[in-house]
């Protein structure tokens, strides 16, 4: 049993511990450029992993570009020049937020096209029913005329 | 022993579904009663035989037989039982079995309780049930056989990821499939009306309590899932828009959309061509879901057990299904007439509103989801598209819909005044005005976080506005309040929580702006500040489990000097897959919760800590329940009983009708 735990004890030391996204000692003494790492890092992906920003990402690539950031941020690049860097490197895989090009045009504009063309197609579905809702809710011609010849008919 | 019969149990029931996908839609094509009698007996024999096979599987990971295949690779002897039962769904083969029980189950539940409907259109329901489960049978047998044996049983199993073993996931995909997989039922219906020629208000009657069943368990399946990524993902997010979420938020929206057009066909015959739209593509969107979390093209958080071979199968099940009835949709609906006519303003007009807000908001995530797919797979440039994209495009179509909630709510049929609406309103308006006020005193913060709250009260308020009224009007004494309480229809109280539960949802969800993030390194001794509260971090101890072992420390969280809380966040160690997982240690206090993770930090001795103060976080979740309850609320309501559509029908044959 003794020995069970002291070979537990040696793979918990060399097997990769759960690390943590964001760590103490990668936190910028400015809290303005910190803030603005955190809010850079959360709209960066990291590229190894799934579907994680590398503010949340514990891999050590994440950290990397964590570093990478607070170095440019230091270094008193804008946001903007730090994004295009990392595209340059990494292509836009690396943004999630997809940026607004010819390939992906369809992407942003997608949901408010279909939004558009369902406001037109309920419009025009509108127009085309009859105006006087009043006048629509009574009965086809002949029913009515029959309805009357019954009503009058209960009346007598 | 019993795994084989298992698999034979597969085996038959592919054989039954076949039987039962060919001869009670040539029964009722040929008007044959016999045929057409073959199909309920012959779907609750199928359900029967995937249970025992489902039950044969889990039997074999509760005793942990490491000659098969699948127990080896995700179980081991040490795992405590109720992971060992829960393992057969964390894995491929095991969930796709799970995926066929809950599509038989409905299949068996629409033949003994749906005796009532007309007996071709109960065969034709049947039958397309059972192509899809031939279909998935298939699909298992030939490429995810769960009863593989391996010739040389080893003496352990490699046991589940770690991540998987949790409570959470115990009750998490088997809602999710109840809700997800039954949306086939509402398939069914739609493609077996338009076989028939039947959509009418009574097809609406019958499909809505299913939808309702479904659209009540994907919502709390989807809560539930969230709930299971916030504490054990271990840095507090609880939605990420991963594309495996996407794929239970698909078909949530769509059913959701359903939900609200099949009450306007139900009630006015309107929206005909639309519902059944919908009814076809809310399942049409699980298959998709289906096939983006089982084929592996998707590399995600969820992703933990696919295999890319099998994308291609799905994807043909996809195509055949969704074509098929797509192309059916197209050649009946012409033929379908227009039904009730309504003003722009009234209770069909905002429910038209509702489908175009929800459907654009379900083409949202369809697109977030499926164009970075796409475009991969065209042009072979990779983008990402993350929680940015939602944030700019989900969020600016959803919120709108909380407005025109109450709205429609108090807006009668046919036509209806929206001045007078917006007077009834008054005290919802002032409710949310008031809080805004008094969110933006004590929080301030983010502007979209005081707006949201202000929206969510406004809609709380809205939602029993019309049953307050219905109730209160009047005065009178306590008993005769309670006796119009009594006296209203239960799916009014359905209705009003369900709007009140998303509304809760939307509080939690607008709090996240107020809460308090920290990162630090923590010694045993110290202590942290968080939010209102400071947080004590008293010592670590070494603990084992059954099948880890783990480093829990132990903190105390004080609110102005006096303990409110003990926490014991830990790294655990699980030393078959030799991975570590994190366990939050969180302390739900009032509505808000404070939420630690830990891990080991730089420095001997020192830990790496993220806490969080998440102010009413637990709203989110309560939502989800409130919403719920509203749903059973409604399901339990008379006129949603399942025999009663026939009943209305029988009466409705015995009025003169009127010519179309």
């Amino acid at each position: 049993m003794r020995l069970l735990r002291a070979v537990l004890l040696a793979l918990l030391l060399i097997a990769p511990v759960a690390a943590h996204a964001v760590q103490p000692d990668e936190i910028m003494r400015d809290p303005k450029l910190e803030a603005r790492a955190r809010a850079l890092s959360a709209q960066l992906r990291c590229m190894v992993c799934q579907n994680e920003s590398i503010d949340e990402s514990n891999a050590d690539l994440a950290r990397d570009l964590r570093l990478l950031v607070r170095e440019r941020l230091q270094a008193g690049d804008s946001d903007d020049q730090i994004r295009s860097f990392l595209v340059g490197r990494y292509g836009d895989f690396i943004l999630l937020k997809p940026p607004f090009k010819l390939e992906t045009w369809l992407l942003w504009a997608g949901p408010f096209l279909l939004l558009f063309s369902g406001v037109i197609i309920i419009f025009m579905a509108q127009r085309r029913r009859p105006r006087n809702i009043a006048a629509a809710d009574c009965l086809a011609g002949a029913e009515c005329e029959r309805l009357k010849a019954m009503l009058e008919e209960e009346e007598r | 022993m019993i795994v084989e019969t298992g698999h034979y149990a597969l085996v038959l029931a592919l054989a039954l579904a076949i039987v039962n996908s060919v001869l009670p839609l040539w029964g009722s094509l040929a008007r044959d009663e016999r045929l057409m009698a073959v199909a309920p007996p012959v779907a609750i024999a199928g359900f029967g035989l995937v249970g025992y096979a489902y039950f044969a599987l889990t039997f074999s990971h509760a005793v942990s037989d490491f000659s098969l295949v699948n127990v080896i690779e995700n179980s081991h002897s040490a795992k405590p039982l109720i992971y060992k039962i829960t393992g057969v769904w964390g894995n491929h083969e095991g969930s796709m079995l799970l995926w066929v029980l809950v599509l038989s189950l409905f299949g068996a539940a629409v033949a003994l309780l749906s005796q009532s409907m007309p007996k071709d259109m109960r065969a034709n329901v049947l039958a397309v049930q059972s192509w899809i489960g031939a279909a998935f049978l298939l699909f298992i047998l030939l490429t995810s056989n769960p009863f593989a044996r391996v010739a040389m049983p080893p003496a352990e199993g490699r046991d589940l990821n770690p991540i998987l073993q949790d409570p959470g996931l115990a009750i998490h995909p088997p809602l999710l499939y109840l809700g997800y997989v039954g949306l086939s039922i509402t398939y069914s219906f739609a493609a077996a009306a338009l076989i028939c020629g039947r959509i009418d208000a009574a097809f609406a009657r019958f499909v809505r309590p299913w939808t309702l069943i479904a659209w009540i368990a994907l919502t709390l399946g989807i809560a539930m899932g969230s709930y299971w990524a916030y504490y054990t993902l271990g840095w507090g997010g609880f939605w990420f828009w991963d594309p495996v979420e996407n794929a239970s938020l698909m078909p949530w929206l769509a059913a959701t959309a359903l939900l609200h057009c099949t009450a306007v066909m139900e009630k006015r015959e309107a929206l005909k061509i639309w519902t059944v739209f919908l009814a076809i593509l809310a399942f049409s969107l699980s298959l998709v879901g289906t096939f983006l979390v089982r084929s592996g093209v998707l590399t995600s958080v969820h992703a933990f057990a696919s295999d890319p071979t099998r994308g291609v199968f799905i994807l043909a099940i996809l195509i055949i299904f969704i074509c098929g009835s797509f192309a059916l949709f197209a050649l009946r609906a012409s033929h379908l007439k227009q039904g009730g006519l309504f003003a722009p303003v009234s209770r069909e007009g905002a429910l038209v509103l509702n489908n175009l807000i929800l459907s654009a908001c379900c083409a949202t995530v369809v697109t977030g989801t499926l164009y970075p797919l796409a475009l991969e797979a065209l042009t072979g440039e990779k983008i990402s598209v993350g929680p940015p994209y939602y944030n700019l495009t989900f969020v600016p179509l959803f919120l709108p819909l909380f407005i025109v909630m109450p709205i429609g709510q108090l807006l009668p049929w046919k036509r209806g005044d929206l001045l007078g609406v917006a007077q009834r309103l008054a005290a919802a308006f002032a409710a949310g005005l008031v809080a805004i006020a008094l969110f933006a005193a004590w929080h301030g913060g983010p502007a979209l976080s005081v707006i949201a709250a202000g929206l969510a009260f406004y809609v709380i308020a809205g939602s029993f506005i019309d049953l307050g009224r219905r109730i209160f009007a009047g005065g009178g004494a306590a008993s005769a309040v309670a006796r119009r309480m009594l006296g209203l229809p239960r799916h009014a109280f359905g209705t009003a929580f369900a709007h009140a539960g998303i509304g809760v949802t939307l509080l939690g969800l607008a709090a996240t702006g107020w809460g308090a993030e920290k990162i630090t390194s923590l010694r045993p001794g110290d202590t942290a500040g968080i939010g209102p509260y400071e947080l004590a971090f008293e010592s670590v101890a070494r603990r084992n489990g059954p099948n880890y072992s783990e480093l829990a420390a132990r903190m105390v969280i004080r609110s102005k000097g006096t303990p409110v809380a003990v926490i014991e966040p830990s790294t655990r160690f699980y030393p078959v897959r030799g991975m570590s997982k994190s366990e939050a240690g969180i302390a739900t206090l009032g509505l808000g919760q404070v939420y630690v993770s830990i891990a080991d930090g730089a420095q001997e001795g020192a830990w790496n800590a993220r806490i969080f103060w998440r102010p009413l976080v637990i709203l989110i979740w309560i939502g989800a329940l409130v919403m719920a309850f509203g749903g059973c609320l409604s399901l339990s309501d008379r006129s949603f009983r399942f025999g009663f559509a026939h009943r209305a029908r029988k009466a409705q044959a015995a009025r003169p009708q009127p010519a179309e």
